[in-house]
């Protein structure tokens, strides 16, 4: 369905995305995971005809987005971050004005206008005046316009921005009906969210590619990078040697002891497969005498996960590194 | 053509639905009877042909402030509120979106002007003038303000902001406001050529005479599809930023 190929692009010095790579099959629900200006915005615009790639090629459905950009469009279904909506126009006549603009007429106009209005549950609303809708109701305006012309490919750049928790599962609800109908791109800065409507998660970090794969995948990722914080009295090599045994640890790091740090305190960050193993970390660190003062996990926030992906731009998804003694 | 008319219905369905449209034809037919009264009418007495030319003179001035009233939220509103992604990913061209916006802001104009009709009919209350002046001048102020409107179409198509595409577009018109005033110091053949670029001396002052000139015609056609090309290609790149 979609082909990216070395797709870079910069808006003036400025690097929005880099040797992207990637290819999308029909049918599948793929979710752009990223923090702000990580490039997924750019990314999907690049999709969606309204950026030039600076480099690279970018075919849907073997159609070039620059040569064919008039034909892509109509396989396209785009909702921006701020949905596009005429605040004076009711729904009915907007999704009637969109659906005439991708080439709907008549009876056909009509039966898709009820479909969508029907599929995004806007029934209530359908006579009512966008300006005085909520934005829970007009984030679904947006995504019916989207598919109104029942598009090949929907592009939803931040579906549940500025939702509630209602709306937000009211919407997770209305993309999963979406999928299989459509292939539907969708980007997010919430992890959460991603997981439970994507088949697949496309991790953006600085322009590049952090990581592809599948929800098991990317969560055998960030199991991969939990760690442990440890605070310990005694001596740092005995540290070390204590949790050299234990199964599942890998990289201990000693933080710099600090300057008033007289009580011979060790803090110490410890990488770990899974942090179900910090009792087995605790019996070592306290059969090797000495005291275990505190032992917590340290989950890993979406920015630490990006920043531990961001060295693997490109790469398709490892098997997590296996545990050193 | 089936683009032109959807992007049409829905352009005047912003002007109406919106204070914006009533606004300006309010404001627009308040002027010109204010000036009609006082300037058309004043000044002692005149020919009734010399009324309807002085009227016809007013507005196109007023014709003008009001197509760049109508003009400048064309693009830069939608630009503002975003909505401009909805046309840009659609499968329509860009000709095709600065024809619609044109042509609906073209068709409010022309029912502001004609509404204004009632003013020259007044003259028939004591005067006399034939209705060939009144169709001749009438002709001559859907130029002026098709060739104006374009120039608006142009400024909000490369503006961000509707306050700067205004600014833009009174530029662009005073330019070729001003061509004429440069005609008469500039040698010619350079001064012959400026003074066929004028927007107003040369060219409409025919109209408000009642005469409907081919070559007036072409002139104002010709700045209506430059500025039409211009703002075309000026939207086949934004499309793509």
């Amino acid at each position: 369905m979609i082909v990216v190929d070395q797709v870079s692009k910069y808006y003036g010095a400025h690097r929005a995305v880099t040797d992207l790579s990637f290819e999308i099959a029909a049918g599948e629900c793929v979710g752009f995971l990223g923090l702000n200006g990580a490039g997924k915005s750019t990314t999907l615009r690049l999709l969606a005809c309204l950026s030039l790639p600076t480099s690279g090629t970018i075919r849907v459905r073997g159609l070039d987005v620059v040569e064919n950009p008039h034909e892509i469009r109509k396989l396209i279904g785009y909702l921006p971050d701020t949905p596009p909506l005429y605040g004076e126009m009711t729904v009915d006549e907007f999704l009637a004005h969109a659906g005439a603009l991708r080439g709907l007429s008549g009876a056909d106009l009509g039966k898709r206008k009820q479909r969508v209005i029907e599929q995004c549950n806007l029934r209530d609303v359908a006579g009512t005046t966008i300006s005085t809708l909520s934005h829970g109701y007009r984030q679904r305006v947006g995504i019916a316009q989207a598919i109104i012309h029942g598009p090949a490919l929907v592009i939803l750049d931040e579906p549940i921005q500025g939702l509630d928790p209602v709306q937000i599962v009211e919407m997770r609800k209305l993309i999963g009906e979406l999928r299989g109908e459509h292939t539907i791109l969708l980007s997010t800065h919430i992890l959460t969210e991603i997981e439970r409507t994507c088949d697949r998660i496309l991790m953006m970090h600085r322009g590049r590619i952090a990581a592809v794969g599948t929800e098991q995948e990317l969560e055998a990722r960030l199991r991969a990078s939990e760690k442990l914080e440890l605070s310990v009295r005694g001596d740092a090599s005995a540290l070390q040697a204590a949790l050299a045994g234990v199964a599942g640890a890998s990289e201990l790091t000693i933080q710099a002891p600090q300057a008033d740090n007289a009580e011979g305190v060790v803090r110490a960050t410890l990488r770990v497969d899974s942090a179900d193993i910090a009792e087995a970390v605790s019996r070592a660190v306290v059969a090797a005498n000495l005291g275990l003062l505190a032992l917590h996990p340290v989950r890993s926030g979406l920015e630490n996960v990006f920043l531990e992906l961001s060295g693997a731009a490109g790469t398709s998804l490892a098997p997590p590194p296996s545990a050193q003694g | 053509m089936r683009n032109v008319a959807i992007i049409v219905r829905r352009e005047l369905a912003g002007y109406f639905r919106t204070p914006s449209g009533y606004l300006i034809a309010a404001a627009t037919l308040l002027v010109q009877g204010l000036m009609f009264n006082t300037r058309a009418l004043g000044g002692g007495q005149k020919l009734s042909a010399q009324v309807l030319q002085d009227f016809l003179r007013d507005s196109s001035g007023t014709t003008t402030v009001a197509a760049v009233l109508l003009a400048m939220r064309l693009f830069a509103e939608e630009r503002q509120a975003g909505t401009i992604v909805l046309l840009y990913t659609s499968p329509v061209r860009e000709a095709q979106i600065v024809i619609g916006k044109f042509l609906s802001a073209f068709a409010v104009l022309a029912i502001i002007t004609l509404l204004s009709l009632y003013l020259p009919a007044l003259i028939f209350v004591h005067g006399k003038v034939s209705i060939g002046h009144i169709a001749g001048g009438y002709a001559g102020l859907l130029c002026v303000g098709a060739a104006t409107l374009s120039l608006g179409v142009l400024g909000s198509a490369l503006a961000r902001t509707q306050l700067v595409a205004g600014v833009i577009a009174a530029v662009l018109i005073f330019v070729l406001f001003l061509t004429w005033q440069l005609s008469r110091v500039v040698e010619p053949p350079l001064g012959t050529v400026l003074s066929h670029l004028s927007l107003y001396e040369k060219h409409f002052f025919p109209f408000m005479r009642g005469l409907i000139q081919l070559s007036d015609l072409v002139y104002y056609a010709a700045v209506v599809y430059l500025a039409l090309l211009a703002a075309t290609r000026v939207v086949q790149h934004q499309r793509w930023q």
